[in-house]
């Protein structure tokens, strides 16, 4: 047997050579015409799954839908490609596969109106910008009272968000009554007296949001790395410099977190201590049903909200458990709270079955607000502490960090999310319940 | 669902409980920084992992307790008194 006369080359000295970047083309019904008489051969993976470069201009920790968005607006709009996303299990897993998929802007703070609007405005032209089926479902949102203080409350919210150009339109019981035939307006405890809608609000299908943020990422240049855990934070003479994973160190001149849930114990590798505590927040699905609900529906006189998915499924929640937890689960106290606001509400509802019941970890706040802000780090950008309102504020939370990362100064409309509005008294207290977490 | 060991009422339903928090924060002196006092009612050191927290027994006794459960697998080692610490207690 001859050796080989030349030497081996070591393999680690030779370039990493870029990963293969397959673009999945444009989705048309041309197209898919065209595929079904083609066998269905043509299509191609959506997103490239990339393995880790040694160093980024950016690195985006967490691929759920803030941190995608955050990377598919930094590329397209911003012209930062230079970006990675680093997730620790595979994409979109997180929240962003555990929400109750409710979009809306209806809210009291003016900051937060002008916010959440930003978000829904986005949401209404997502699929065209995405090219990418969401299912965008602008069904109309409708949060129903029970007192006539809580009428007085809701109006002054509605003109507040007229005030802004928001919808919002006042709901009689009848009115009520024909558009949720469900609905026991004279259930013996909490009587229903009206409604406010927003008809803009609606239900948008969550996966689709991850992966079509996610190809739109993936065609304009960023890395998807999935598997990748950060498992710390290093810094040098007090700026970031990039993070350890287990996949090994990758430079960075801007790392922003965007693990809500986890908030706490990513920004505890760099040294700091967030205004956040982590609790859990459950959800339900039940058997599919025939279509008999067409709005998402919201209980005033307890934490309780449902829509009909388009399987037919009811999808509902309420509160969360109450207490700190990061155990992706929820307890029995608060099934049965949930439900019990279930059968009051909608008695039709007593004998169908739920089919499955999920939990997942929330930042909660001090103030119930999200956290869109640079950090006492330097190249440190934090995006968090949504609470449970992360998933409607995706491509607002995604666009506003983009703008963050790249301009170094806040956007507009996110600026009242900064991380100093604790220390200067300035919180975002959108229910005024104050610094307990567990009650927004 | 939780099963609270209430040194005076026996293991109880959370039910029977309100949550008040965590239990690790002291007051600052009256004359504290802003700093102290940011820290105090805001910052959270929110651990995956052991966390002392407080609980109102409302449905019971009606006294505050001192809490020690794990934040994954809620398993509660040690309950006590407002003024006791656990036996590995930290205090901030």
């Amino acid at each position: 047997m001859m050796r080989s006369p030349m030497p081996s080359q070591p393999r680690s000295a030779a370039p990493a050579s870029p990963p293969e970047r397959t673009s999945s083309g444009r989705y048309s019904l041309w197209r898919l015409l065209r595929e079904g008489l083609r066998g269905q051969r043509g299509w191609s993976r959506a997103w490239t799954k990339a393995a880790p470069r040694p160093r980024y201009r950016v690195v985006l920790v967490g691929a759920g839908g803030h941190g995608l968005a955050t990377a598919y607006y930094l590329a397209t709009r911003y012209g930062i490609s230079d970006v990675a996303v680093l997730e620790r299990g595979p994409l979109g897993l997180g929240n962003v596969a555990r929400n109750t998929t409710i979009i809306r802007s209806n809210y009291f703070q003016p900051a937060n109106v002008r916010f959440y609007e930003f978000s829904l405005k986005l949401w209404e032209s997502l699929e065209r910008t995405l090219n990418f089926n969401a299912m965008v479902s602008q069904r109309g949102t409708l949060n129903l009272f029970h007192t006539e203080a809580q009428r007085d409350l809701l109006t002054r919210r509605a003109n507040l968000m007229r005030l802004e150009g928001v919808d919002a339109e006042a709901l009689s019981p009848q009115a009520v009554k024909a558009l949720v035939p469900l609905v026991d307006l004279d259930n013996g405890r909490f009587p229903v007296l009206g409604g406010f809608l927003q008809p803009r609000g609606g239900t948008v299908r969550h996966d689709a949001v991850a992966w079509g943020y996610a190809r739109g990422a993936s065609e304009a240049g960023v890395d998807i790395v999935e598997h990748c855990a950060v498992t710390g934070i290093r810094r040098e003479g007090g700026r970031v410099v990039g993070v350890e994973t287990s996949r090994g160190f990758v430079a960075a001149d801007v790392v922003c977190l965007a693990v809500a849930g986890y908030s706490s114990e990513l920004a505890r590798m760099a040294g700091l201590e967030l205004p956040i505590e982590t609790h859990v927040l459950q959800a339900f699905v039940t058997e599919g049903l025939k279509p008999l609900l067409d709005v998402v529906l919201t209980y005033g006189a307890g934490h309780f909200y449902i829509s009909q998915s388009d399987k037919g499924g009811l999808v509902f929640g309420g509160a969360i458990d109450g207490y700190n937890s990061y155990g992706q689960r929820g307890t029995l106290p608060m099934v049965e709270e949930v439900t019990a606001a279930a059968v009051t509400l909608l008695p039709a509802l007593a004998r169908v079955k739920v089919l499955r019941q999920w939990g997942g970890v929330m930042d909660m706040t001090m103030d119930g607000s999200p956290i869109i802000s640079k950090t006492p780090l330097a190249g440190l950008i934090l995006n968090g502490g949504w609470c449970y309102g992360g998933f409607k504020a995706i491509p607002a939370g995604g666009f506003t960090t983009a703008h963050l990362i790249a301009h170094g100064t806040p956007h507009p409309v996110a600026a009242h999310l900064d991380l100093g509005r604790f220390a200067a008294g300035r919180t975002v207290d959108e229910r005024g319940d104050g610094p307990y977490p567990w009650l927004h | 669902m939780l099963r609270i060991p209430c040194p005076w009422c026996g293991t109880r339903d959370e039910v029977e409980f309100r949550y008040r928090g965590d239990a690790t924060r002291s007051r600052p002196a009256a004359d504290g920084t802003l700093e102290e006092f940011t820290a105090y009612v805001y910052a959270r050191e929110n651990p995956l992992g052991w966390h002392l927290e407080w609980w109102l027994h409302v449905g019971g006794c009606r006294r505050l307790l001192k809490v020690e459960r794990h934040t994954l697998s809620h398993e509660i080692r040690w309950v006590g008194t407002p003024e006791a610490l656990p036996p590995d207690g930290k205090v901030s």
